[in-house]
């Protein structure tokens, strides 16, 4: 059972722990780092609401070791709005489209659809929708995540 | 839903990497993308003693063609095999069934050598691998083995990998620029494992099929290639033969399971339709009435 200095960059800051080799990084962004929007619903990789942007790509935050993480640069749901407060565009779509309800499963859609529009891509409504067939939600029926989607791939006004 | 405590290694080389393979003695479990193994550690079906973490070994990046074959690294991310211009131009049904693996947030992270190595009857790679004569390169401290990906799979997760072996590459053959592919699988949601899955590659020359490469995933313990209607199409005249009859000699080498997603009649009944379909598409064949 060994443990393990860890250095990360969290939403833009510094972050040093030492962690357990079986901490997953979704628990460690939750209960070592703070950052709660990091929702753990399945734990095997099914739901996708632990979704995290590491180093540039969404990836499920409870199939990496927190200890892989040493070094990377990770954006979770907290990261995505500017300081001022002003939404990033996958939010403001998703809150215009209504893509939520019990917002369990949004953090994780949100960093699907803000690694897929970085840097002003704009990825095609399909490729969108495919991306997001790795997302479970229990409320919507979808629509508002599709209309949401259909915004974010400027095919919707 | 917490893995059982275990000691984490990450070392820099295959040789180092394969040391901690001896000598954990059977203890250790290698961690590639992680999209497998981290819920089978979660779920604690797994509980290895150690972990030798092969993401941060260089040498297992990457694809590359040498002497005719086109080299992947097994550490390769599906993603990146999806972008690679040497995969499109090469092993373009490769990149097709990369498609179908998984998600876009798991092919983020999984690799294309932790599919092949893990051996997961209804996945596509193994398949892949099995159906266009791929070879799997192994390596321990004892030294370096190739074996054909036909006789990798032993059934379901289980491999000739030794507990101290290490896939080092995946080996496929050239099959000529332009050759003709099939794919085609069905699954009940998409990211979901198949159902039933086929994966091939056909060449003709001179208005005969020369080379056939046929497999089948979730249609048996392991990927099976489908043997007899390899030899059944090869000489043939793409217009000419019998769609049919090939598609039930290939239904024929294989062995589903009952299980609660599907019966095995079901599956065969799938499998043939889907292989018909696909042989005619590929062979720009009209649909049977």
């Amino acid at each position: 059972m060994s443990n393990h200095g860890i250095e990360l960059t969290i939403n833009g800051r510094r972050f040093a722990g030492s962690v357990e080799a079986r901490m997953s990084l979704s628990d460690f962004l939750r209960t070592e780092a703070g950052y709660t929007g990091v929702h753990v619903g399945c734990e095997h990789g099914v739901c996708g609401a632990c979704t995290v942007i590491v180093d540039g790509k969404a990836v499920r935050s409870c199939l990496m070791l927190a200890v892989q993480a040493n070094g990377a640069a990770v954006t979770t749901v907290e990261g995505l709005a500017a300081a001022d407060g002003t939404l990033h565009p996958a939010q403001q779509a998703m809150r215009d489209e209504h893509g939520l309800q019990c917002g369990f499963c949004t953090p994780g859609v949100l960093m699907t659809m803000a690694a897929m529009t970085a840097g002003d891509t704009k990825p095609s409504e399909a490729s969108l929708l495919a991306a997001l067939s790795g997302h479970i939600c229990r409320c919507t029926g979808y629509q508002g995540i599709r209309r949401a989607a259909q915004h974010l791939a400027g095919e919707r006004a | 839903m917490k893995p059982a405590p275990f000691d984490y290694v990450a070392p820099a080389s295959i040789e180092d990497a394969c040391a901690h393979l001896a000598e954990a003695g059977g203890g250790a479990t290698v961690l590639a993308g992680g999209q497998t193994l981290m819920p089978l550690l979660n779920l604690r079906m797994s509980q290895p003693f150690i972990l030798v973490d092969i993401n941060n070994i260089a040498a297992l990046k990457g694809v590359s063609r040498a002497g005719g074959n086109t080299r992947i690294g097994p550490m390769t991310r599906q993603f990146e095999g999806l972008t690679s211009p040497v995969l499109a131009a090469h092993l373009p049904v490769l990149v097709q069934a990369l498609r179908h693996v998984g998600h876009y947030q798991t092919r983020n992270r999984g690799t294309i050598g932790g599919s092949i190595a893990l051996g997961e009857p209804a996945a596509e790679m193994p398949a892949t691998a099995v159906a266009l004569g791929a070879s799997i390169e192994i390596r321990s401290s004892r030294g370096t083995r190739r074996v054909p990906a036909a006789e990798f799979y032993l059934g379901p997760y289980m491999t000739v990998l030794e507990p101290d072996e290490l896939v080092t590459a995946i080996e496929f053959p050239d099959w000529p620029l332009g050759h003709i592919t099939l794919f085609r699988e069905v699954a009940q949601r998409p990211g979901d494992f198949a159902l039933v899955g086929l994966v091939g590659a056909l060449v003709v020359d001179a208005g005969k099929i020369t080379r056939a490469g046929l497999a089948w995933f979730g249609m048996g313990p392991t990927p099976v290639k489908a043997r007899q209607a390899e030899a059944a199409l090869l000489g043939q005249t793409p217009d000419a033969l019998d769609v049919e009859a090939i598609a039930a000699l290939a239904v024929a080498d294989t062995a589903p399971f009952d299980d609660h997603h599907a019966s095995a009649e079901y599956r065969r009944t799938v499998g043939r339709r889907i292989f018909s379909r696909s042989l005619r598409e590929a062979l720009g064949r009209k649909e049977a009435a």
